[in-house]
């Protein structure tokens, strides 16, 4: 496991901070430390930070776009984690059924649904025109913002929804009776009782949909393709597959660094919820 | 969110009538949202069934780009028929190699308390919580920089799949030994059963249904996985389904596409059955209906 997982992330330290062969131009990992050359990292950093760098668009659209993705993923996700461990009487079997299917449907396949249906021809245009909301097909597939942070919440909404689920699904009904029995109102339970209990979750949702969001590259590509709406992942799978390895490296470095918090937090709320289910 | 409030004051009577009545409002979100959630797919499933060569048009039904093409279903198509074999080659293996390793790993986290088993359990929710472009570079950087004996293409995909899947059954299998105690294993040793016999006659038929719900999360993981194993792929011959459909979404292909991705789909609701319908059995008289599935829930 150490084997596994420790000596990888040396080899992006090692690739990161190498050397580049003179002759082919292809990136050399150096191993040792103490001949660790920083020039590919420099230059990542200035570009990625630095006024004016080439990559500084990409990360600051990275933080808007998954920004934007997980707000409408707790909007929409909240409501419906809401009703249906609330309300959900004998339907509620059927309901986690139809929240945990998008977990064993191909990422890849959910967003090639999309495609087929953003099609100048498709679905979405047909029925939008023939409404009168639109005057002509629009064309979705062509580095509209809106389509790839639309398709980021398609994707990962169910990741958001299962723990609300679980933690809303966990409160006790006599405690909301309690609250109304005392004079509360509804919006006053909610706010008081149910917001609270579920914050925990909140918390893990948002971390939990956050950290792939942010090395996703793929949903970009294939809901747009264009430089318009590159992310930090889409620079590292475009540096990967270029002489640059050594900027890919960096780059992900970079992301490491930029999510180490939310990683961390993320893990100790895990391990706070075992030790909690496990008292 | 207004439009709830609208009907509590437009209605005051019928509220009070049943303070624990539905909010309509959410009963039209959410079935909304699931018919958001699941409608596309289902559209994508049936283009697959198309006789025509849209995919957006439906102009009949037929299993033409399953096997009625002869040059271009899944089923003739040289290229299309390599990778569904490569995809459900790859989730297979993994499964056969995950999950046996990860029951050993849980139950040796289990019993081997300290500092070290502290140190794997982080390291595993680490594997958990990393983008997977991390891991998918870093990877790729280890196989071709520095364990050049092992080339890129199936093994390496192997090796990946099985560093990242490998956190499934050791989490599902660690809750469900604290949750079953030591009293039955030391119960069978008091009563004469040396350690093996007790791990394999008590032990492992009551994790059946951790193990149950790890091959079924691991084989749909494996399947659907995109990022490791696209970049530790030698090329086309090493392709699966995810990174077919990645490569020709946007260009103009055709329902065998969707096909292709349908097959996927039906391999994991295959798996999904089976799994828990071992599930349900070894889970017999242990819990309600739902059981299965809220544990699962609760697992991912």
């Amino acid at each position: 496991m150490a084997l596994l997982f420790v000596v990888p992330f040396y080899a992006i330290v090692a690739v990161a901070f190498g050397a580049i062969d003179p002759v082919f131009g292809s990136p050399v990992p150096v191993w040792n430390p103490l001949r660790w050359n920083f020039e590919s990292f420099r230059y990542v950093i200035t570009e990625t930070f630095g006024n004016g760098g080439i990559y500084r668009p990409a990360l600051i659209r990275t933080f808007l776009f998954v920004g934007l993705a997980v707000g409408l993923c707790l909007l929409i996700g909240y409501p419906v984690a809401y009703f249906i461990a609330r309300y959900g009487g004998r339907f509620k079997t059927m309901l986690v059924v139809a929240l945990v299917a998008p977990f064993f449907i191909s990422y890849l396949m959910r967003m090639l649904a999309w495609v087929n249906l953003l099609q100048d021809d498709g679905l979405v245009n047909s029925v939008l025109v023939s409404f009168g909301l639109l005057g002509s097909p629009k064309n979705w597939l062509d580095g509209q913002a809106i389509t790839v942070v639309l398709a980021l919440v398609y994707g990962y909404i169910p990741y958001m929804i299962l723990p609300l689920f679980g933690a809303l699904d966990r409160i006790d009904p006599s405690l909301l009776e309690a609250s109304r029995d005392l004079g509360a109102s509804r919006r006053r339970t909610f706010t008081a009782v149910t917001l609270p209990l579920s914050r925990q979750a909140i918390l893990a949702g948002t971390l939990i949909v956050s950290l792939p969001m942010f090395g996703d590259y793929y949903t970009a590509d294939l809901m747009s393709g264009s430089p318009r709406t590159t992310m930090v992942g889409n620079l590292i799978d475009e540096s990967l597959n270029s002489p640059f390895v050594n900027r890919s490296a960096s780059l992900v470095l970079v992301m490491v660094m930029l999510l180490f918090v939310p990683m961390v937090l993320y893990m100790r709320s895990t391990a706070r919820a075992e030790r909690e289910g496990s008292a | 969110m207004s439009l709830a409030s609208d009907l509590g004051r437009t209605r005051p009577m019928q509220r009070l009538a049943n303070p624990w009545g539905r909010p309509r409002f959410l009963v039209g979100f959410t079935v909304a949202y699931l018919l958001w959630s699941l409608l596309p797919v289902l559209m994508a499933v049936l283009f697959s069934f198309n006789s025509g060569r849209s995919r957006s048009t439906f102009q009949g039904f037929s299993f033409r780009w399953y096997w009625g093409d002869d040059t271009l279903s899944v089923f003739h198509n040289e290229s299309l028929r390599a990778v569904l074999i490569q995809s459900l080659k790859l989730a297979s293996l993994s499964v056969l190699i995950v999950v046996p390793l990860g029951v050993a790993f849980a139950i040796a986290l289990d019993r081997w308390r300290g500092r070290p088993a502290t140190a794997a359990n982080t390291m595993m929710l680490t594997s958990f919580v990393t983008p997977e472009i991390v891991m998918g570079v870093a990877l790729f950087l280890v196989i071709t920089k520095l364990f050049t004996f092992i080339h890129l293409g199936t093994g390496a995909q192997i090796l990946g799949l099985v560093t990242f899947e490998m956190a499934y059954p050791v989490i599902i299998v660690r809750a469900r030994l604290l949750s079953i105690g030591y009293e039955y294993e030391e119960a069978a040793m008091d009563l004469g059963a040396s350690p093996t016999k007790a791990l394999r006659m008590v032990l492992l038929p009551l994790l059946k249904p951790a193990i149950a719900a790890s091959t079924i999360l691991v084989f749909a993981d494996s399947i659907d996985d995109f990022v490791i194993v696209r970049y530790l792929s030698s090329g086309a011959s090493t392709e699966t389904i995810p990174i077919r459909i990645y490569s020709t979404a946007r260009g103009a292909p055709t329902p065998a596409l969707n096909a292709l991705a349908s097959l996927m789909l039906f391999a994991t609701v295959i798996a999904f059955a089976v799994g828990a319908f071992v599930y349900r059995r070894a889970t017999r008289g242990e819990g309600g209906e739902t059981s299965a599935l809220s544990d699962l829930a609760g697992q991912i």
